[in-house]
């Protein structure tokens, strides 16, 4: 009885380790689409780390659950500390964990630093249970908004009276980015926490009410015109969070206040 | 010989030849010895009034970060009536050590202090509740600013703990009464330390709504 | 003497059945009342999880039959039913709550702590009973309300186990938000209430009541679990209870503490009829600190306890020592300290300051070390050890197990680069399945397998309790690893009809391969339960010590009498982890026997 247990674990715990590694092979990741390859760089790297430790832990806990089963007469060894062993374990481990640690943090530092100065911009506003993306128009400057001025008919509360808002253009649900060109994405909400998610983009932003954060990433591939690719909304927002979904079209980056022009006069 | 109930500390039952907390703490290896270790009930007392020091912690760390953004108001003064509390409290820790030292060295006049200890808070609620209605009279309403919010929230969750406090009063009160204490023993010494608490969490308060 | 009057007070046992089993201040018949308690609410649950599975695989499918169950989550019509997304909301929402708090807080540190803390430290009873008996007539109020909520008009909570304000503050903003919000808040409050005075008792148990010669360095890890996990629980609840109460403010008497002003609903503004703004300046961001201010350390306590059982699960059962007992419980506390200062890995991408999300990378890297020291620590003791494989065994192993392959991908998340993408995805959903939910779970069956005879003085079933481990052991995994991979592909928690998405539709084969484990999963809790309540009226008698084991509570009959040893508490001599002492005459030496019984330790 005992030793099957222990055959039976030491198995299960092999076929875990080959069936879950294999499948960790597939590529998984949605195709990159934007210059935030390095966060797909660090995931890769955390996998292979990872995989490594995976595998020698799971191995050596089937090979002594195999191995150290119980038997008549004999008796496990007596050893209960080895102070030099524990802190050569802890301090190499420390160790491995700071190299991650110190690329993790300039990998954030860099995704978190300044835009550049040519950047695009654009805002997205997220509501139940839709995406209002707002463009400068020509004078690249966004117009004022009022929460209060917001109706079916004002979906963010544009204010009529600034001029700045004049050539603003409002899209629902439809996201134009250009090629080659950094975007800033100026994300707010109207309601409850959203969380504005580009999973080809390795983009994600809470969209908080009452705060604007702001990302900026730039695409590297277009779409094809007939499959754009989706928004979605990664966080809790009441019951139709599920089909908060928007479209995002990658254009030349020449092309894109034709594509928003166009979107918006359909 | 009295029975050995938990509830209370050891030291109010048993005489002073009694090793302090029963099976096995306080001797040779294990529980720590003399002092708050050999007594179960005021370490108890001791954590929970750090659970509750948790709590006006986190009500702290909400307060400063809320006093940075909109809506935080901040004209909020302390009315005349809030300093006259603070002294009624403050006296009534005075009247706490009062009936605790001759209940010490067993003299008479304990349930006097006694007394005055509990009419003195029963006073300080009073005078809350009467801070409040003059300030909601004003017109100084709860949702009215983020800083009127954090008064009344506070104050209130306050006035709360001292209800709880004057609930235990009355234990403490009948006990004193009963002469269910023994001569040399603080009797009321975990009390009073749970009144000298909230008297310090009242400055406290005090301090942080008004002053910082 | 002291000894003696509490001997003899506690000789004197309740006898009407009232004052004996339901209103006790016996510690173990409270233990017991909590553990059954949280396996029930496990049950409830856990059928919840069921109904989130069939929805996540096969949305599309008619449910009427469903909907004659459970009328309030169903739109029945036209011969057809479909679960109404809102309901599908409660269902998470409840499922977290009561698994994180009421079962997973419960079983393990109520329930076990309870049973274990005075037999193990050679005590009569908790420091403070009445004290006990209190705190589960505060925690069963709780588990009524919570489950009540499904009953009320608009449903129960649906903003998540998280209640992130506007979404729970706002009544309007999705149905739960009303009544069962609130309900959710009143028993939260009674299980917080009910926590912190089993904590008081748990620390001051553990600190007081050691029998003479029990150092705190000759602890059982479980003691030290339980230690830690009482001071956690005392320093990080408070901080929901602040929340929950701003909360209740913001809901029902118009404060602004998590509400900012400009929020339109419905494309409504909230404004007073006087054109302000209805609220001003709060901040949901404040919510979210506070509450993972407390849901960090809240997973520890789920964990800790389940670590503890483990290794001393594991060393009896190697027959070893525990390797680097210094090091396991210094790691216990560096684990415990350090969980007060990585809650904002949890907010990555929220808005908050990047430079804070720095912070917390680096604080939630450093608790990875005390993890890994641990996952060695257990490696160690297991090499040339002589394996019992009993069932108590398995679930230990199960545990290591879990605790490897969940905590890996926690150096994932860790890095908030990655977490961009992981964030709120089902990834997460994996990590904290296998770290928290399922090394928790695991090490409560392996601690009901191993301390069965201290709660009924009879042992579980080991051929059932074998099939139950293996039904369980593999369909735990196939249900919650595949969930790396539809995360890392950018599937969403919380989602009632993933394929809505395009990206997401071709995951349903792996959707619905996980909703069948998973219907496999619940299924074999059946053995769990039969397996439970067969062997505490039928099972084999156990005797004091039927696994010959070192720790205190073995020296007393199963089940302990009232008062837990018949005679005097044994004295301790050693550590309760002297296994396989050479120059021992047995292969076990156990705490209470006297020096020279074995040299060494
Ligand atoms: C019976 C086995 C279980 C199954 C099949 C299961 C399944 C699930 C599923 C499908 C979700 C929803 C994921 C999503 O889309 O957001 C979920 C969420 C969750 N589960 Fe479990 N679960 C199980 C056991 C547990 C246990 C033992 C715990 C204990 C801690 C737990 C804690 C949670 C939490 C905290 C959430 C998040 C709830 C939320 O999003 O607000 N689960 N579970
Ligand atoms: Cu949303
Ligand atoms: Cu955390």
């Amino acid at each position: 009885m005992g030793k099957l247990q222990g055959l039976l674990f030491a198995l299960a715990t092999v076929v875990l380790v080959v069936v879950s590694t294999a499948y960790f092979m597939k590529p998984w990741m949605p195709p990159l689409l934007s210059d935030r390859g390095d966060i797909d760089h660090a995931i890769w790297v955390a996998l292979v780390l990872t995989g490594v430790v995976f595998i020698l832990t799971n191995l050596l806990l089937a090979w002594f659950s195999w191995r150290y089963q119980d038997a008549e007469g004999a008796r496990a060894i007596y050893w209960h500390d080895n102070p030099k062993l524990e802190w050569t374990w802890t301090l190499v481990t420390a160790a491995i964990l700071f190299v991650i640690l110190f690329n993790a943090l300039g990998l954030w530092a860099s995704i978190n630093g300044p835009a550049p100065a040519d950047a695009a911009l654009v805002e997205v506003t997220g509501q139940q249970f839709a995406w209002n993306v707002r463009y400068p128009g020509k004078d690249g400057i966004l117009g004022r908004t009022d929460f209060k001025l917001a109706s079916q008919e004002n979906l963010i509360g544009l204010d009529p009276a600034d001029a700045a808002g004049k050539d603003d253009v409002l899209l629902l649900n439809q996201l134009y980015l250009p090629k080659d060109r950094a975007i800033r994405v100026r994300v707010r909400s109207m309601d409850v926490i959203h969380s504005f998610f580009l999973p080809q983009f390795r983009v994600k932003q809470d969209a908080m009410p009452g705060m604007v954060t702001e990302v900026w990433f730039t695409a590297k591939e277009l779409t094809p015109p007939d499959k754009p690719l989706e928004i979605a909304c990664a966080e809790h927002c009441g019951l139709g969070h599920y089909r908060m979904r928007g479209q995002v079209h990658v254009v030349a980056a020449s092309e894109l206040d034709a594509a928003v022009a166009a979107a918006a006069g359909q | 010989m009295t029975a050995r109930t938990l509830e209370q500390s050891p030291v109010h039952h048993q005489g002073a030849d009694v090793p302090p907390a029963g099976p096995g703490a306080g001797d040779g290896g294990s529980g720590g010895g003399g002092g708050i270790l050999a007594d179960p009930a005021r370490l108890g007392l001791w954590l929970f009034l750090g659970t509750i020091t948790m709590l006006f912690i986190g009500f702290t760390s909400a307060y400063i970060a809320r006093r940075a953004s909109a809506g935080w108001g901040g004209e909020l003064t302390p009315p005349p009536l809030l300093w006259v509390n603070t002294l009624l409290l403050l006296a009534s820790s005075v009247t706490v050590e009062g009936a605790r030292r001759r209940l010490r060295r067993w003299q008479p006049g304990v349930a006097a202090w006694l007394g005055a200890t509990g009419a003195l808070g029963l006073l300080f609620v009073a005078g809350q509740v009467a801070v409040w209605r003059s300030l909601v009279a004003r017109g100084v309403l709860l949702a009215a600013s983020a800083h009127n919010s954090f008064f009344y929230l506070l104050t209130g969750l306050h006035v709360v703990h001292l209800l709880g406090a004057l609930v235990w009063f009355l234990v403490v009160l009948a006990k004193a009464r009963r002469l269910r204490y023994t001569p040399g023993q603080d009797g009321l010494g975990l009390f009073a330390t749970f009144w000298h608490f909230l008297g310090g969490l009242w400055v406290y308060l005090f301090l942080l709504l008004f002053v910082f | 003497m002291a000894t003696h009057a509490a001997h003899a007070e506690h000789a004197h046992a309740p006898q009407a059945f009232i004052w004996k089993y339901v209103f006790s201040k016996d510690h173990k018949v409270i233990g017991i009342q909590y553990y059954v308690t949280a396996m029930l609410m496990a049950l409830v649950a856990g059928l919840l999880a069921m109904l989130i599975r069939v929805q996540l695989a096969w949305p599309e499918k008619d449910y009427t039959w469903l909907g004659k169950i459970f009328p309030m989550g169903y739109d029945v019509g036209g011969g057809f039913g479909v679960m109404r997304p809102e309901f599908y909301a409660m269902l998470f929402t409840m499922h977290g709550t009561i698994m994180v708090f009421f079962v997973l807080s419960t079983a393990p540190v109520s329930g076990f702590g309870n049973l274990l803390i005075p037999l193990q430290v050679g005590a009569r009873d908790m420091a403070f009973p009445f004290l006990n008996g209190l705190s589960y007539w505060t925690f069963l109020p709780g588990c009524l309300v919570i489950l009540a909520s499904f009953f009320v008009e608009s449903g129960a909570a649906a903003g998540g186990w998280t209640s992130y304000p506007p979404l729970s503050a706002l009544k309007g903003a999705v149905p739960g938000s009303g009544t069962g919000q609130t309900m959710w808040i009143i028993g939260m409050v009674f299980f917080i209430a009910s926590f912190t005075m089993g904590g008081l008792n748990f620390v001051t148990t553990i600190l007081n009541l050691r029998t003479k010669g029990l150092s705190m360095f000759r602890l059982p890890l479980t003691m030290w679990a339980m230690f830690l996990v009482a001071i956690l629980g005392l320093l990080a609840f408070p901080a929901l209870v602040a929340a929950c109460i701003m909360l209740v403010f913001d809901r029902h008497y118009g404060t602004s503490f998590f509400i900012p002003a400009q929020i339109a609903l419905n494309n409504v503004p909230l404004l007073t009829q006087a054109g302000t703004p209805l609220h001003q300046g709060g901040s949901p961001l404040l919510w979210q600190h506070l509450f993972w201010f407390l849901g960090h350390p809240e997973v520890y306590i789920l964990m800790l306890p389940a670590l503890g059982f483990t290794s001393d699960i594991l060393s009896t059962f190697s027959r070893r020592p525990i390797f680097g007992y210094k090091s396991m419980v210094l790691a216990m506390c560096g684990i415990g300290f350090l969980s007060f200062i990585v809650w904002g890995h949890h907010m990555f991408v929220s808005g908050m300051s990047p430079y804070l999300g720095m912070a917390f990378a680096v604080g939630t890297i450093l608790i990875a070390v005390p993890s890994a020291v641990k996952v060695f620590n257990w490696l160690a003791t297991l090499y040339r050890s002589r394996i019992r494989f009993t069932t108590p065994m398995l679930w230990a192993m199960g545990v290591i197990s879990l605790f490897i392959s969940g905590g890996l991908s926690g150096v994932w998340l860790a890095q908030a680069g990655p977490d961009i993408h992981l964030h709120d995805t089902m990834f997460v959903a994996a990590h904290f399945h296998l770290i928290m939910a399922g090394a928790a779970l695991f090490g409560v069956f392996g601690a009901t397998a191993y301390w069965f005879p201290k709660m009924f003085g009879r042992l579980m079933s080991e051929p059932l309790g074998k099939v139950h481990f293996w039904f369980t052991f593999i369909t735990y995994y196939g249900t919650f690893f595949p969930m790396h991979y539809i995360g890392i592909a950018g599937h969403m928690r919380r989602i009632y009809d993933p394929y809505q998405y395009e990206f997401l539709k071709p995951l349903q084969p792996i959707n619905e391969l996980i909703t069948m484990s998973a219907l496999i999963l619940g299924a074999s809790q059946i053995i769990f339960f039969v397996n439970f309540f067969w062997s505490a009226f039928k099972g084999k008698k156990a005797g004091e010590n039927p696994w010959e084991a070192n720790g205190l509570e073995w020296t007393t009959q199963s089940p302990p009498p009232h008062g837990n040893w018949p005679g005097e508490i044994p004295e301790v001599h050693r550590w309760p982890y002297e296994y396989s002492n050479p120059d021992a005459p047995r292969d076990h030496v156990m705490q209470h026997e006297p020096a020279g019984a074995a040299a060494g330790h």
